[in-house]
């Protein structure tokens, strides 16, 4: 047999202390759809970006027909016919297709003579020849998504592309829509390409692909064939491991109602028919893929995006936070999911981020008492072991679980009711991640209601005394703290198994 | 902690001309041109103060030259009209707040870049009041000028009132809640929407009170004179925005002093009598300013780039 069209032998690479790839074989042929599958974090961007040539490999190589390639960078990878095409398309909105087209396709000065008319033709090919029936004078910003990347294809088979990355290509589209696209990926192999096809659909899996990868926690747990595989064993596959980290102990039971939500809704935000009580003292998980609405329900929750339709009721009393403003005032607290850009305000001393959503509260007739802001900031160093240059350090320098502790108590001195947290140890490095666990833990104690998002399912499992499972918008399983990882990972899936029900 | 290092060195660079003045020219130091430079500057501060507000907010405001000339041709006619100075501060302060409650309106309100919003109004004043007034002068009735008090107490009074002020607004960025949401809107508006604070309030906020405050130093400019120019105040944002800049507030919103902006206007201030008292000739001026508000942004960008 030839050499495979693309090789993949020992890659590593991590981010700072964390290691996002630990020593990944992987393997293409001509003519293959081949799956890529694994969790929220469990490696396949970064692999996807070292093919692509976005990020070095920190050791292993790749080879292209049976020849290494050395250092990839993007222009290398196109080169070489790595094309990828992501959720996306970046497009420019004001061009037509063509000129779309031929901005990636053509080459030449600035200043050579345009032939429009080949232009167009090429273009009408190039779309020809997977089967769109799109004019390339149309722009680009009237064309739907799945039009976009059919643009994209295009442009990836214009440049001579024989591997396809494809990263999530159908999470946006309609029913029908995947029907297309996947008719166009058969298309594909049929001519000799080789597409790598990221995606959390399973049925799309044993629609398309030839073979699978599935990665868990930065190494690559096997490769099958798509053929001889059920769901259970690819999910197995997907979360097969022990909850290794010792989490701290839940404390039941949990006290009186303290949110009620019922049939909450937005229709802009694909949230609907949301209802779950939430308890003092209780930790809600909420799990689910990327995509599924939770950091959208916590939105709403917080009035960042109202809600439409459904009641929430805090303490018995029904409530309609309209804006932050209002949701902090009634007793919500959220700490977003981009930390880096919203949790903290880098350029504000710690002291003044702690503070910063409690002014009514500590300095009444909102005179700032320096001396009291600085005893504020002080607990809380001490507290929640914020480690730091001082009160008046800016939040911008210290590391990430030091700026998430931040962002925590800045809410803790607001003396919230509920406490929102959206991924809050993501990105943060593994001695972090304990603290931020055991405090939470605390403040649930102490009798806060909290509802923690995460896509980390060993923290989701071990953290919560129930846990919430939301797919497709809206919450379709609550399953009892220490369930399964395989039975969350099949609820958010959206495939029943018995321990699901 | 590092204290006030940009602040530091503008002081320095001053420190340092006012040096070389008194070893080489001795007579800038005379007390009545300079008091009268001071009391010339004293408008200046109150405007630049309030673009440094607008400009801690992120956002920019170019149109408080045309205000001024507003302000000022409406303070005129009134106190030409026999109106007691008392009324006629008043309806100063509170046109002042009004055009920028407007900037305010359309930025903070409608989402509008601060930048064309600004242009467009700073156009249409400037305009409009050449249109009406034909470039007329108007002629002040005696009492206004220095409110009957001479000229050498005037001029301290009007210092004393701008540097009063400054403090008062420099205690208040510090110390009031109002402030701090400026500075936390300037860092990061979505993340202090997040905190519960509402960045458009704020940012209206910060106009209306640029606004007043440029009322209030066209009427500390048409004390000064027995006429009203209706084309002062041209070229007056610029003047204010290159000592917020030199003072050390970050164009990018978020950081920075009322203090450093007292210190950069009394720099860029010297540069122009430095020179002729050097006798060295006078188009140098604009030269040496623009070089200095260029160290100045190249500095401040320098300062930043390690903490990213």
């Amino acid at each position: 047999m030839s050499a495979p069209l693309l090789e993949l032998r020992r890659i590593a690479k991590s981010f700072g202390g964390a290691r996002a790839l630990r020593g990944v074989d992987f393997e293409l042929r001509a003519g293959e759809v081949h799956a890529l599958l694994g969790e929220n974090g469990a490696g396949k961007s970064t692999l996807i970006r070292i093919v692509t040539g976005a990020h070095r490999p920190d050791a292993g190589t790749v080879a292209v027909d049976g020849r290494p390639t050395g250092p990839l960078d993007p222009r290398t990878a196109q080169r070489l016919g790595i094309a990828c095409i992501y959720q996306q398309p970046a497009l420019f909105p004001d061009l037509s297709v063509a000129e779309n087209l031929a901005l990636r396709l053509e080459t030449g000065g600035p200043l050579r003579r345009l032939n429009w008319a080949e232009r167009h033709q090429r273009a009408a090919e190039l779309l020809g020849r997977i089967g769109a029936n799109l004019d390339p004078r149309r722009e680009v910003r009237d064309l739907s998504m799945p039009e976009q990347q059919l643009v994209e294809i295009a442009c990836a088979l214009g440049a001579g592309a024989r591997i396809v990355i494809m990263d999530e290509p159908t999470a946006a589209l309609t029913q029908a829509e995947q029907q297309r696209l996947h008719a166009v990926v058969r298309e594909l192999r049929a001519q000799g390409t080789g597409v790598i096809y990221i995606t959390h659909r399973l049925e799309e899996i044993f629609a398309l692909a030839d073979r699978v990868t599935v990665l868990r926690d930065g190494e690559s747990v096997g490769t099958r064939l798509a053929a001889g595989l059920t769901e259970p064993e690819l999910i197995r596959l997907m979360v097969g491991r022990e909850v290794a980290q010792p989490y701290p102990p839940a404390e039941r039971p949990p006290g009186d109602t303290v949110l009620r939500v019922r049939g909450l809704g937005r229709h802009d935000t694909g949230v609907r028919d949301v209802s779950f009580d939430l308890h003092a003292g209780e930790i809600l998980g909420l799990a689910g893929l990327v995509g599924a609405g939770r950091t959208e329900l916590a939105r709403i929750l917080f009035g960042l995006t109202p809600a439409e339709t459904g009641t929430i009721e805090l303490l018995g009393r029904p409530v309609h936070p309209r804006s932050p403003r209002e949701a902090v005032q009634l007793g919500f607290a959220y700490v977003p999911e981009d930390r880096r850009r919203h949790g903290v305000i880098l350029d504000l001393p710690l002291a003044h981020n702690a503070s910063l959503a409690s002014h009514r509260r500590l300095f009444p007739g909102s005179w700032l008492r320096p001396t009291a802001e600085r005893r504020l900031a002080e607990d809380f160093i001490r507290d929640l072991g914020i480690r730091c240059g001082g009160p008046f350090a800016p939040a911008g320098s210290l590391s990430g679980g030091n700026q998430q502790k931040v962002a925590l108590a800045r809410w803790l001195a607001t003396g919230p009711r509920v406490l929102l947290l959206d991924e809050p140890t993501q990105g943060v490095d593994i001695g972090a991640k304990g603290e931020i666990h055991r405090l939470v833990r605390r403040l649930a104690r102490e009798g806060l209601a909290v509802l923690l998002i995460s896509s980390d399912l060993p923290e989701v499992i071990g953290m919560s005394d129930r846990i919430g499972v939301m797919r497709g918008g809206t919450l379709t399983a609550l399953l009892p703290g220490g369930a399964a990882p395989d039975a969350v990972m099949a609820a958010a899936l959206g495939r029943a198994t018995e321990t699901a029900r | 902690m590092k204290a006030w290092p940009r602040e530091l060195s503008v002081g320095l660079a001053l420190a340092a001309l006012l040096a070389a003045l008194a070893v080489f020219a001795p007579s800038f130091f005379a007390p009545q041109p300079l008091l009268s430079l001071a009391a010339r500057e004293a408008p200046v501060l109150l405007v630049a103060c309030g673009a440094a507000m607008v400009i801690v907010c992120r956002q920019i405001d170019i149109s408080s030259g045309s205000q001024f000339a507003v302000v000022s041709v409406a303070a005129g006619l009134l106190a030409a009209e026999g109106w007691p100075p008392a009324a006629v501060a008043g309806t100063a302060l509170a046109l002042g707040a009004t055009l920028g409650a407007l900037n305010g309106i359309l930025v903070a309100g409608l989402g509008l870049p601060s930048i064309v919003v600004t242009l467009a109004t700073m156009v249409t004043w400037r305009e409009g009041l050449r249109w009406w007034r034909q470039g007329a002068f108007i002629n002040l009735p005696d009492g206004l000028q220095w409110l009957g008090l001479g000229q050498a107490a005037g001029q301290w009074a009007l210092i004393g009132a701008a540097l009063a002020l400054l403090a008062l607004l420099a205690l208040a960025a510090r110390h009031l809640a109002a402030g701090r949401h400026l500075y936390a809107v300037g860092s990061d508006a979505e993340a202090a929407r997040l905190a519960g604070i509402r960045p458009s309030a704020v940012t209206f906020g910060a106009f209306t009170l640029a606004g007043a405050l440029t009322g209030l130093a066209a009427l500390m400019n048409v004390i000064q004179s027995p006429q009203v120019d209706p084309k002062s105040g041209t070229g007056l944002e610029l003047k204010a925005i290159a000592a917020v800049v030199v003072g050390g507030v970050g164009i990018a919103g978020g950081r920075g002093r009322l203090a450093g902006v007292l210190l950069g206007l009394l720099l860029l201030a010297t540069v122009g009598p430095a020179l002729t008292h050097l006798r060295i000739e006078a188009h140098w001026e604009k030269a040496i300013q623009g070089a200095i508000i260029l160290l100045a942004v190249a500095a401040e960008r320098a300062r930043r780039r390690p903490a990213r």
